[in-house]
């Protein structure tokens, strides 16, 4: 066996730490600055949520973490090497990352799109080992779609196939997870619902980075939040120290009070309403 | 080996052989350490299809003006009886049935590739310029420097890849190219090039125009052993080629920055593929002129007989080859004045 990636059943100690981090970068589109002299490191073992207004680089930067921009300036350092020093299929052995709206295939079942997630382990000549049977139906296992695996993608609800994505994302075993939006276009029940798995992926020791829009969301599942403006960090730290109608009003020009969530003392973030007088 | 645990035991103690995963819909061929996915379905149409083509060539060596009989025809493939007779079977029926399905074949191929690149059906070499490139540079070469078969061919190529080299570079923007660019890129140039051809042909004297328009035509007839020869040395190439990258052009369908987090190396990939399937076209356009509909439908085709998505090379080859052979077949067999253009 040649793979040296750690299987998904590894108990939480043991497994080495994984890194990866921002240093000062620019990054940015043909005649376009998003982000500039930023740094962030991604905690190893914590859910990092990124959250910040349209546009303000949140995406831009998950993205530049995955490798799929390359930094105009600055490193992004993965495992203590320069991300763009790996191979493209090297990268994808330690970092996943599930787009913002993939594209469903033709005519695919659940576990063919979920096989796909182990692409980074196969060769032409090894399209399907043991290991990769193991990982699928684990990441199935672990979503919650086992029993639905020989269902074909185009007829599941959409929590049900951001769930398949996610299980993709998971067969490939990488120990570090970036999420990019990963509730849009969900209604609220699915949201929770794939938030729900994210934070039981949480537990179960992986490191995730998401970026979110919900910012009530943001502050119940995170275990870490990071708020963006306008290309740089203006804020990071535990839900309690960040979400705080002073940070609100600088990030987002939100005009909010926070109260304490009644399920679960954590804040509730809620808008003032500009049309009651006060 | 039973340290691996849980991984071994999940499809069985079995290294070898066919073996059956129960979450994959194919099956699983094993070979030690070698593992190829096989899916049943595919392979049962592939087969069909294999049978067909078959029975079509057969047909083909047996129609023609000299009536032959089945028994001759095969002592003819070995180089035996009436001389006539060998000369008919081995020097032209069996050239062009071959011709017939390498190109269709290729186009095939090449559709199955360029609509995947561009996810978009209509994104076949006819109908995005390159088919229309190389007719041009064989236009422009039969004008301006008077034809011949091998330099026609070769400036039928130049002109599919330089088309292609064209559109690419269009259709990029920000270092990507792709989807539905490609495609309006592509028509936009094939008209261009389409109404350079119709210019000349408008300048050019009688002789000129009326070689230009029976090579434009696309057409079988009198194609022999270098034209079946070129086209297979090409697909020899290019088919193994393009199977290696099949994987992973398949994933190119889930958008770019999915395939990306897999591990592909998108734009590099995409290039690749494009290159080889255009090559691909040119060469098959090169021996035969421009032959329409194959590279559109023949992927097309597949796709609903195996309901399977992606890039089945192997199907969309077989199914193009039948495809061509047969309606060359069938156009050779009627006797009228309407025969269709390929073969009148």
């Amino acid at each position: 066996m040649t793979l040296s990636t750690t299987p998904p059943t590894d108990a939480p100690t043991g497994p080495p730490v994984h890194t990866l981090a921002a240093r000062d970068v620019q990054i940015g589109y043909p005649g376009r600055t998003v982000i500039s002299d930023l740094s962030l490191d991604v905690l190893a073992g914590e859910f990092t949520v990124i959250v910040g207004p349209n546009a303000c680089g949140k995406s831009t930067l998950l993205r530049a973490l995955g490798r799929m921009l390359p930094t105009a300036q600055g490193q992004v350092i993965l495992d203590g090497q320069e991300i763009s020093r790996y191979s493209t299929k090297e990268v994808a052995r330690r970092v996943g990352l599930l787009p913002q709206s993939p594209v469903t295939p033709d005519a695919i079942t659940v576990a063919d799109l979920v096989s796909r997630g182990r692409y980074p382990h196969q060769r032409l000549l090894r399209q399907w080992s043991p290991a990769d049977a193991a990982a699928v139906s684990g990441a199935l296992a672990e979503v919650g779609m086992l029993d639905q695996a020989d269902r074909m993608v185009d007829e599941l609800s959409g929590g049900q196939r951001q769930r398949v994505w996610i299980a993709m994302t998971l067969a490939q075993e990488t120990p570090i997870l970036l999420l990019d939006e990963p509730t849009t276009y969900l209604d609220v029940v699915h949201q929770i619902d794939v938030l729900d798995l994210c934070s039981r992926l949480h537990a179960q020791g992986r490191t995730l980075v998401a970026v979110l829009h919900d910012l009530n969301m943001a502050a119940r599942y995170a275990s870490h939040i990071v708020v963006m403006s306008e290309g740089r960090i203006v804020a990071q730290g535990s839900a309690g120290e960040v979400v705080t109608p002073e940070l609100l009003g600088e990030a987002f020009g939100l005009d909010a009070v926070v109260l304490a969530d009644p399920e679960n003392g954590r804040p509730l973030v809620v808008p003032r309403d500009r049309r009651v007088g006060r | 080996m039973t340290s691996r645990g849980a991984a071994e035991m999940h499809d069985g103690e079995r290294r070898f052989g066919l073996v059956r995963d129960p979450l994959l819909r194919g099956r699983v061929l094993r070979a030690g350490p070698v593992s190829m996915r096989v899916d049943p379905r595919v392979l049962a149409v592939g087969g069909v299809l294999a049978l067909v083509a078959l029975a079509v060539g057969v047909v083909t060596l047996l129609t023609g003006t000299l009536e032959i009989s089945f028994a001759d025809v095969v002592a003819a493939l070995g180089g035996q009886g009436e001389e006539r007779v060998v000369r008919t079977v081995q020097g032209r029926r069996l050239p062009r049935l071959l011709t017939a399905l390498l190109v269709g074949g290729s186009l095939g191929v090449a559709g199955a590739v360029f609509q995947s690149i561009s996810r978009n059906a209509l994104g076949s070499p006819d109908i995005i310029g390159f088919t229309t490139g190389a007719a041009a540079g064989a236009v422009v070469q039969i004008m301006l420097f008077g034809g011949g078969v091998v330099e026609t061919a070769l400036a039928a190529i130049a002109g599919g890849v330089l088309t292609a080299l064209v559109v690419y570079a269009l259709a990029r923007k920000d270092g990507i190219s792709g989807g539905l660019r490609l495609v309006l890129v592509g028509i936009g140039v094939g008209a261009i090039l389409a109404a350079l051809i119709s210019f000349l042909m408008v300048r050019a004297d009688i002789t000129d125009a009326e070689s230009v328009q029976r090579w434009e035509a696309g057409s079988l007839v009198g194609r022999g052993w270098p034209h079946a020869v070129s086209v297979a040395v090409a697909v020899a190439i290019l088919l193994p080629a393009l199977m290696a990258l099949r994987r992973a052009v398949t994933y190119l369908e889930m958008g770019d920055d999915a395939a990306h987090a897999l591990g592909i190396p998108v734009e590099r990939y995409r290039f690749a593929a494009l290159v080889l399937a255009v090559a691909l076209t040119a060469v098959a356009v090169a021996a035969t002129g421009p032959i329409a509909f194959v590279a559109l439908a023949a992927p097309q085709v597949v796709a609903r007989l195996t309901r399977r998505g992606g890039v089945l090379l192997l199907p969309s080859f077989l199914m193009g080859a039948t495809l061509l052979a047969a309606a060359t077949c069938s156009a050779s067999d009627s006797t009228s004045g309407s025969a269709p253009p390929w073969a009148s």
